[in-house]
């Protein structure tokens, strides 16, 4: 009886249940284990799975819960729910900048062995671990006969001149669901006017609108899109079907977004979180032998072309109430032409 | 004191230099906080009887330019909260264009700024306030850089102003030490005016002092001419006496009273002997002040003192020898030289006993001519010979014989008149010995 009493409270601790909406959960080494070191992120388990591995081979004993949920859920999670996260990841610059801004990190600065760039680290509590650009995903099959855009110039001239060919066979995020997406458009349209310009052509051939990029990839691949515009190139790059697409880094400027962590207060656990964000950053700066810098678009590109997004308050302009509700009414006049 | 005042004066520079600059510092963060509260009103606009409000990128971007720092704004429309973070504090009186505050937020120190502006809204006038804060980070960093700065600046200055400081003091004190040294050095007789350069600031120091030693002078050579005089005076009638005693000697029967004779010319000896030293001793003050420079053959000098001392030596059954006269030149004032050997000689006789003998020896060693007076008298007491030198100090051994006490003072004032000195010592077996050497 009382071997059942005590499975079902082992059951139960096991099990916590969080208020926030999860999408997966993986829980690396010893499961009874009672403080593993628990991260929450908004990559995918394969995606970063190298990575723990690698911290794994070089602190066996140490066991990783890892959580992904979207990125506004993990902003939830931290912000709202207090949950005791001890590491933080998201792809969602201007989120993780906010939480730091509010006082939700805790500030670590790592060896100084360790040699980040400026725009790796904010306050000492943001620190960027990789590089990730955004670019067309152009189909093959679909663009048949026609020159590869090389910029949002040559991609606009694309669109307009071929109407019945593309018409229904755009695709790109939905602002309105994706922060992704957001982050990347309203950076996009910071940087140039050329992007209302390619949002209004795209209204005109009666988008898709996708919450996610792995969606578009897929629809790429299977034929119903000629381009996807905006899909982060180290997603498109994992996709078996390397041979149906072509990634196109725009010529004029690319956005780069940088995948951050940070230590959250409601931390259990901070110096073993501490320790994780040491090794990773290690592994990423300065030489970078980390298994996610294997990005093939990125080494390719002009260096003078990509746009690194910077951390900062600035990100927080476009979360404030009014600016979004400008940006997304103006994004939905011109993508939205019924 | 010096360098207290400078310490105390580098403190204020580093305090006034540090509260100015942390002023600017502040004043500089003031100006960024209210162009990014401005650029946030400037976006504002009534769209059909709404605000509408387009943050520019900029607004918070430019809080963050230079240094890291977290960054909270509030857009507040009369009471009703707006945008961005609803308990932000306000700022209570709006009596300014824009006003600022340090205040806490999220357990950080921030400072904030807050600006208005009214509006025409559909509800009516409205007041829209725009309030925008930021962490210290930057200002504490250049605060803390400009303390290092004015520390640096306070105590450099205190070093140079200490160092300016001894170099004054140095360069005042020394033609101070010059003087010093050049009156100190002086010999007891020199009462010549001061000649060493000064700076004008203590001239008139050396001015009342070079008149202090000429009046001294003054007085000094009158009081001298006074002495000469009266001893010159003194004599004569002394001699008078005296022949006078001795022939009322040769009357007086009672042996008594020839006692009391034969004592009164030995008082009257004693005292034109005394006259007579004194006139000596202000002819050499006389002659040293101005002294003469003629070649001197001092071996001859001394044979010719010798042979004059003749007749007292013989009246006493003294024999005065010369022994080794290594023939020598000197230069120098041969009266005063030959004053100064009479002297010597005089004293030899005096104060050695009858049927004994004087030696008197010259040689030359080491750029220096030695006479030696050697006698086989009772020699010096060890104790008093220092002191023998002084004018008008007399050995204690010399009761019963005539002197004044001014024999060797006079040599002495010779001796140094011509560079050389004089020494009193004692023999191995018995006399004294007085050694008199001139520089060659």
């Amino acid at each position: 009886m009382r071997h059942v009493i005590l499975s079902i409270v082992m059951w139960l601790l096991a099990n916590v249940a969080y208020a926030f909406e999860i999408e997966d959960r993986a829980v690396f080494g010893d499961e009874t284990e009672n403080a593993p070191l628990r991260i929450v992120s908004t990559a995918d388990i394969s995606y970063f799975k190298p990575i723990i591995d690698a911290f794994r081979a070089f602190r066996p004993n140490v066991t990783i819960d890892y959580t992904v949920a979207s990125s506004t859920e993990v902003m939830n999670a931290i912000a709202q729910e207090k949950q005791s996260f001890d590491i933080v990841i998201s792809s969602a610059m201007d989120l993780q900048t906010k939480l730091a801004n509010d006082g939700f990190a805790r500030k670590h600065t790592p060896p100084a062995s360790q040699d980040l760039p400026d725009w790796a680290v904010w306050n000492d509590m943001v620190y960027a671990f990789t590089q990730e650009p955004a670019g067309f995903v152009i189909s093959n099959a679909l663009f048949e006969g026609l020159p590869i855009p090389q910029n949002r110039q040559q991609l606009i001239s694309a669109l307009r001149q071929n109407p019945d060919r593309f018409k229904g066979r755009v695709g790109t995020y939905d602002i309105r669901k994706s922060g992704a997406g957001y982050l990347f458009a309203t950076q996009d349209a910071r940087a140039s006017d050329t992007y209302w310009r390619l949002t209004e052509v795209m209204g005109t051939l009666d988008p898709t609108l996708y919450c996610c990029a792995s969606e578009m990839i897929d629809d790429v691949v299977n034929g119903e899109l000629a381009v996807a515009y905006n899909v982060l190139a180290s997603y498109a790059e994992k996709s078996p079907h390397q041979d149906k697409f072509t990634i196109i880094l725009p010529s004029d400027f690319s956005i780069v977004m940088l995948r951050t962590m940070l230590i959250p207060k409601t931390s259990d656990n901070p110096i073993l979180a501490a320790d994780f964000l040491d090794f990773v950053l290690a592994q990423t700066y300065p030489s970078g032998v980390s298994p996610l810098l294997k990005t093939q678009s990125l080494g390719q590109a002009e260096q003078s072309t990509l746009y690194r997004i910077s951390m900062g308050p600035g990100l927080l302009v476009y979360l404030d109430y009014f600016k979004k509700k400008n940006f997304i009414a103006e994004w939905e006049n011109a993508i939205v032409q019924d | 004191m010096l360098l207290l005042s400078a310490a105390g004066i580098a403190i204020l520079l580093y305090v006034v230099v540090q509260s100015v600059a942390e002023q600017i510092a502040q004043e500089s963060q003031d100006n960024i906080l209210a162009a990014s509260a401005i650029s946030i009103l400037d976006s504002a606009r009534v769209v059909e009887g709404d605000i509408s409000i387009d943050l520019p990128y900029s607004s918070l971007s430019m809080l963050d330019s230079v240094t890291d720092e977290r960054a909270f704004y509030a857009i507040r429309l009369n009471d009703e909260f707006l945008s961005g973070y609803p308990d932000l504090p306000r700022i209570a009186a709006p009596n300014d264009a824009t006003a600022f505050q340090s205040t806490t937020y999220l357990g950080e120190d921030i400072r904030m700024a807050s600006t208005w502006r009214s509006f025409s809204t559909l509800e009516g006038q409205a007041f829209l306030e725009i309030s925008v804060a930021q962490t210290l980070t930057g200002l504490n960093q250049s605060i803390a850089r400009i303390s290092r700065i004015s520390l640096a600046i306070g105590f450099g200055f205190f070093l140079l102003s200490m160092v300016v400081a001894m170099v004054i003091a140095q360069t005042t004190i020394r033609p101070l030490h010059r003087l010093t040294g050049s009156v100190s050095r002086r010999g007891p007789s020199d009462l010549r005016p001061v000649a060493a350069p000064v700076p004008t600031e203590m001239a008139p120091l050396v001015t009342s002092l070079n008149s202090l030693m000429t009046r001294l002078q003054k007085s000094l050579s009158r009081s001298e001419d006074f002495i000469a005089e009266a001893a010159h005076r003194v004599r004569t009638p002394m001699a008078i006496v005296r022949t006078q005693a001795e022939v009322t000697l040769r009357r007086v029967e009672k042996e008594e009273n020839r006692q009391a004779v034969r004592e009164m010319i030995r008082a009257v000896d004693e005292s034109s002997r005394t006259a007579g030293q004194l006139l000596d001793h202000a002819m050499v003050s006389f002659r040293t002040d101005d002294l003469a420079r003629e070649t001197i053959q001092l071996d001859e000098l001394i044979v010719d003192t010798v042979n004059r001392l003749h007749p007292i030596s013989e009246l006493r059954d003294v024999e005065i020898k010369t022994h080794k006269l290594m023939r020598t030149k000197i230069q120098g004032d041969p009266i005063l030289v030959q004053n100064a050997i009479q002297n010597v000689l005089d004293n030899a006789v005096k104060y050695t006993c009858a049927d004994t003998k004087i030696t008197v020896m010259l040689d030359q060693s080491d750029g220096t001519a030695h006479i030696r007076v050697q006698d086989e008298g009772r020699g010096f007491d060890d104790t008093e010979i220092d002191q023998l030198l002084l004018r008008f100090e007399r050995g204690k051994n010399a009761n019963g014989i005539v002197g004044s006490g001014l024999g060797l003072t006079i040599v002495d004032d010779i001796m140094r008149a011509h560079g050389g000195h004089i020494i009193l010592s004692n023999n191995a077996g018995e006399g004294a010995c007085v050694t008199l050497s001139f520089p060659l």
